[in-house]
């Protein structure tokens, strides 16, 4: 159960990310009758996470829906519910069982609004956890935003704290668009923070300086940020972290703002290395800002390899080491 | 199979039956045209449904104004049974924007291009409907090699699961570009695999417009009766390319085409209307003049429209689009 405790005038609670996130759901089902919820085992169960767990029972098997085992139908039935008028939040499982919901992203949740002149909306959340380092069986660890931000017509967004979770989630309900939210499972319990009561909207499109600093710039997302504040916290250097929170539409002029300061960046995500968001990152700064660099644009990230046995996952990792490392060779 | 030859679906006016009629002719006449206007130039590749009028007017006649029709590219021209104008559905073949219709505006969805993905869609909505306590049901069209897809399973079972008032509609003419219906199942029909979604499947001749009406019409009333949705599998043979692109000699018996063609289902339905007494030459000939003059208009109107503003490249691609996009 939440603490709740008031400061100033709106009340906060001491939340763990997944229950921000479903702190989020209910407030956004409370306030719009026309959200719901539908994924596999979200409602008996209250999701694998316990993400929604309490819709259920207080919206009804109407609005926390319990689908077929079937991620590329879900989605597409998520098209044909806002076509009748509905706001579905649609969890996949797991980051890579979102891999046949692929299929509907690209020829039609990306599209379909486009496709009608711009005449009707698709104004879907597909939210999922996602990412590494959690002792899992195979294929419960990917890191696939890149194929989603690649999709034009979809927004996507990755909180890193408490707060941002109900945020951006609220924020992703309410956008006309289809937005893509990836919840940093590492941390699903182990981030803990402040988290204002009832509505909460964190705007798509704003980074986050989660530290400042002047020598280097760390940019990061998701369950890479607090090993980005980590490795800040061993280095000898002063390093500003910017928490990107949302890849599409991306908060350029805080990161360019951010390495006009300090003139060196390292850019940091788990998923492989090619074409990773990373490497847009990096060609943002080379076309903006390469008269303010220091030394080359880094990236520390997964390699280019499938996703490994948990026994080794933590050679897979980005770790406060290889961060470091990386930061130390721009000063060598 | 079902058949109805020798009889006439109760329900059905002497009107119904001649705007039955209309409405296939129209469709013929849309296809025929197409062919001929993308021989010329004037369209772009076009996928052709010559043939396939049975089954598009008969089910489509069993629906309410407030149902939805899923359409797939072989269904491109269905809006004409609604009053869309053919200048609409071939600016959509001329790749110009002004093809793109508002869903909203005749409760048919966008044609849907790749292979059964839009049978969630038909569930969805459906199920949406259902959900809000609003009439009105959808049906989605497909073909024979769409029900080899993990769409068509996955819509299917969705709707199927929430009881959602859908009527699914195969058009089985036996080819998926040069695949035949066995390389592609081992099902003994189509309508066998509703068994796995526990739905009922029907089968029925779909050169014969009054049957695959039949059969819609019972699946559209358990379908708004509560009763959940159906799999209609229409019957027939592909005789014609699968599109301007395509040259079927290559895998196609070109004497069983000729048989098939002889067998075409306007004809058909014309010839049974006559016997019944109920269709004249003088009815016929002013049945096709109107549909030659809708595309005549429809052709010109979408000629006379000007080339499409580069602009469109970037609106619509999001409702509240990211700043970035126009940066290439």
């Amino acid at each position: 159960m939440h603490t709740w405790t008031r400061r100033g005038t709106s009340a906060v609670a001491e939340l763990t990310l997944v229950e921000a996130v479903n702190d989020a759901l209910h407030t956004e089902l409370e306030r719009d009758d026309d959200v719901m919820v539908l994924g596999e085992d979200v409602g008996r169960a209250g999701g694998v996470f316990r993400a929604t767990a309490g819709l259920r029972e207080r919206f009804g098997s109407d609005r926390c829906v319990d689908t077929p085992l079937a991620e590329a139908g879900l989605l597409g039935g998520a098209v044909g519910l806002c076509m009748a008028g509905w706001r579905p939040v649609v969890e996949m499982q797991y980051d890579a069982f979102s891999y046949p919901c692929l299929d509907q992203l690209i020829t039609h949740v990306g599209r379909y609004h486009w496709r009608t002149g711009g005449a009707m909306q698709f104004p879907i959340t597909i939210r999922m956890p996602y990412g590494g380092g959690v002792r899992a069986p195979e294929l419960h660890d990917d890191s696939p935003e890149a194929y989603y931000v690649h999709t034009p017509g979809i927004k996507v967004a990755i909180p890193s704290t408490p707060s941002d979770a109900k945020g951006l989630l609220a924020a992703a309900i309410r956008d006309p668009d289809p937005v893509v939210i990836f919840e940093p499972k590492l941390v699903y319990r182990t981030a803990r923070g402040e988290v204002p009561d009832g509505d909460y909207v964190v705007p798509l499109g704003k980074a986050r300086v989660a530290r400042e600093g002047s020598d280097v710039t760390l940019v990061a997302y998701g369950a890479m940020v607090p090993v980005c504040e980590r490795a800040a916290d061993a280095l000898d250097v002063s390093c500003e972290v910017i928490d990107i929170r949302s890849l599409r539409p991306l908060d350029e002029d805080a990161i360019l703002a951010s390495v006009a300061k300090t003139g060196r960046v390292v850019i940091v995500h788990e998923a492989p290395r090619t074409a990773g968001f990373g490497a847009e990152l990096a060609a943002l700064i080379a076309e903006r800002a390469i008269f303010d660099l220091q030394g080359p644009v880094l990236r520390v990230t997964g390699y280019d390899v499938p996703y490994p046995y948990w026994s080794i996952e933590d050679a897979y990792m980005p770790s406060v080491q290889r961060v470091s490392a990386a930061v130390r060779s721009l000063f060598e | 199979m079902a058949s109805t030859e020798a009889f006439v679906p109760s329900g059905l006016t002497d009107g119904d039956l001649l705007e039955l009629y209309r409405r296939m002719v129209l469709l013929r006449t849309y296809d025929e045209r197409s062919l001929v206007y993308h021989r010329q130039g004037r369209i772009g590749t076009y996928a052709i449904f010559w043939n396939h009028e049975a089954i598009q007017a008969g089910a489509t006649f069993a629906l309410a104004d407030d149902d939805w029709i899923f359409p797939s590219y072989r269904e491109s021209a269905i809006g004409l049974v609604r009053g869309m104008p053919a200048e609409t559905i071939l600016q959509w073949w001329r790749g110009h924007p002004a093809g793109w219709w508002n869903p909203a505006d005749w409760n048919i969805a966008s044609i849907t291009v790749p292979i059964a993905t839009h049978v969630p869609h038909a569930a969805g909505l459906a199920w949406g409907k259902k959900l809000r306590g609003e009439p009105g049901i959808a049906m989605a069209f497909f073909g024979d090699g769409a029900t080899s897809e993990g769409a068509f399973h996955e819509g299917v079972n969705l709707a199927a699961v929430m009881n959602a008032p859908a009527v699914f509609v195969c058009n089985n003419n036996q080819w998926a570009i040069s695949t035949p219906i066995e390389a592609q199942t081992r099902a003994e029909t189509l309508a066998d695999k509703a068994v796995g979604y526990g739905i009922p499947g029907v089968r029925v001749d779909g050169l014969d417009v009054l049957a695959v009406y039949n059969a819609a019409r019972e699946a559209v009333e358990r379908a708004r009766t509560g009763g959940g949705p159906t799999l209609i599998e229409a019957v027939h043979y592909r005789a014609a390319p699968h599109a301007t692109a395509d040259d079927p000699r290559a895998y196609v018996d070109l004497a069983r085409v000729e048989e098939e063609r002889a067998r075409e289902c306007v004809g058909r339905y014309e010839s049974t209307l006559k016997s019944a007494g109920l269709l004249t030459d003088e009815h016929v000939e002013a049945v096709r003049c109107e549909a030659e003059d809708l595309m005549r208009a429809g052709i010109a109107a979408a000629e006379a429209e000007p080339p499409a503003d580069p602009e469109l490249l970037f609106r619509h691609a999001y409702v509240d689009p990211p700043g970035n996009i126009r940066r290439g």
